[in-house]
């Protein structure tokens, strides 16, 4: 028999609710670690919610890929910045997760609205050409004081990126960590001018983050560290995922797309 | 907030292989202990490294990116790397960042061993 809440409540949030009990009691809590809600349940593929699938055609059916899929040479690349003391690392993530798109720079697009472990964000970026690039990420992890996204196959990084906030010296510490090998030979071939690019979107978006807190003029510390020298020639295939080659291709063929659409209706 | 707490042990068995028993939590704290754990086992001469994580009790994102890169370290001084001990939780969190297409997950210590010819 339903409470009285229980009935007030819509009939699809009573399922929801009915399931989750049902989910906690299959499994017992203690049988798990606790990092186990921190982590994205196991995928294949992605799948992007329909409402985004036009931003996510170059995400939607992709696998996800570490830097153990990529291409290129293996970099670690950390970003860190100190903050105030009065801005705790849960609440600068708190904050960082629940406005993640609205701290990029002008002009670049992420198409979520939540950060949680196995949610999928197409992206879009923008280009010096005025083209927007099309690809997403993987929220693979997210705890309180850190989150991490993994790229679909196609994106320029086979790459994990981790955002996290610790103390450090009685003080704030905010990081962006990112491990990385470029996808294929043509972005690694392109790497020299998209590491500067990164520089310029990671350097900003800290600020951004920064200034939500009435910080400015933060010192932004960058560090780049070849891991791996060795390329990964087993990968040269990736290239047929290449958000860019896909993105072209798909905005060249939008015409067709239309008469289709339109023959359909 | 705690400091996690990791305890690295590393057995040499047979010839040229070596396991390095895990317990506790594997995060971003555990980079140097990993490596120490990594150049002790190669000093034994092992060419053939299995990680034992039947005690491991807590994995971060960072944690994942400490195993890329003794996993590259391992790649580099041409040693394989295995994993045996693994919960299904874990098993998991190894298939979906992809990390089991490079290190070769079992289910045991035994068949660990016999894949890499200690047994």
């Amino acid at each position: 028999m339903s409470t009285p809440a229980e009935q007030q409540q819509p009939l699809e949030i009573q399922e929801i609710e009915l399931a989750v009990k049902e989910s906690e009691a299959a499994v017992p809590a203690q049988s798990l670690p606790r990092d186990a809600a921190y982590w994205a349940p196991k995928v294949d593929r992605l799948t992007v919610d329909p409402d985004r699938a036009a931003m996510g055609f170059n995400v939607a059916g992709r696998r996800v890929t570490g830097p153990q899929q990529g291409f290129g040479k293996l970099w670690q690349r950390t970003y860190s910045a100190v903050l105030k003391p009065t801005v705790t690392p849960e609440r600068l993530i708190a904050e960082w997760k629940a406005n993640f798109g609205s701290f990029w720079p002008k002009g670049n697009r992420f198409g979520a609205t939540l950060i949680a472990p196995g949610e999928v964000a197409p992206i879009a970026m923008k280009t010096g050409a005025g083209v927007k690039l099309a690809t997403g990420v993987l929220v693979l992890y997210a705890d309180p004081e850190s989150f991490t996204f993994m790229t679909p196959e196609g994106h320029m990084f086979a790459a994990w990126i981790t955002f996290s906030g610790h103390i450090e010296n009685e003080t704030t510490v905010m990081r962006i960590q990112i491990l990385l090998r470029t996808s294929d030979p043509l972005f690694e071939a392109a790497w020299p001018v998209m590491r500067v690019m990164e520089d310029r979107f990671w350097r900003q978006t800290m600020r951004n983050v920064a200034a939500r807190f009435g910080i400015t003029g933060i010192v932004i510390e960058e560090k780049t560290v070849c891991v791996d020298k060795k390329r990964q020639w087993k990968n040269w295939r990736n290239v047929w995922h290449n958000m860019v080659i896909r993105t072209m291709l798909h905005l060249l063929t939008a015409p067709v797309r239309l008469v289709r659409r339109r023959a359909a209706a | 907030m705690t400091t996690p707490t990791l305890s690295l042990d590393v057995r040499s068995v047979g010839t040229g292989t070596a396991v390095i028993d895990i317990r506790g939590e594997v995060t971003a704290a555990s980079e140097q202990p990993l490596a120490a754990a990594y150049d002790e086992a190669t000093q034994t001469g092992a060419h053939a490294l299995i990680l034992n994580f039947s005690g491991l009790e807590y994995m971060n994102s960072s944690g994942i990116g400490m195993l890329v890169t003794l996993l590259v370290r391992a790649n580099r001084q041409q040693q394989r790397l295995a994993a045996f001990g693994l919960t299904d939780h874990y098993r998991q969190i190894f298939e979906l960042t992809r990390l089991d297409e490079a290190i070769t997950i079992f289910d045991d210590e035994h068949s660990a061993l016999a894949s890499a010819g200690a047994n």
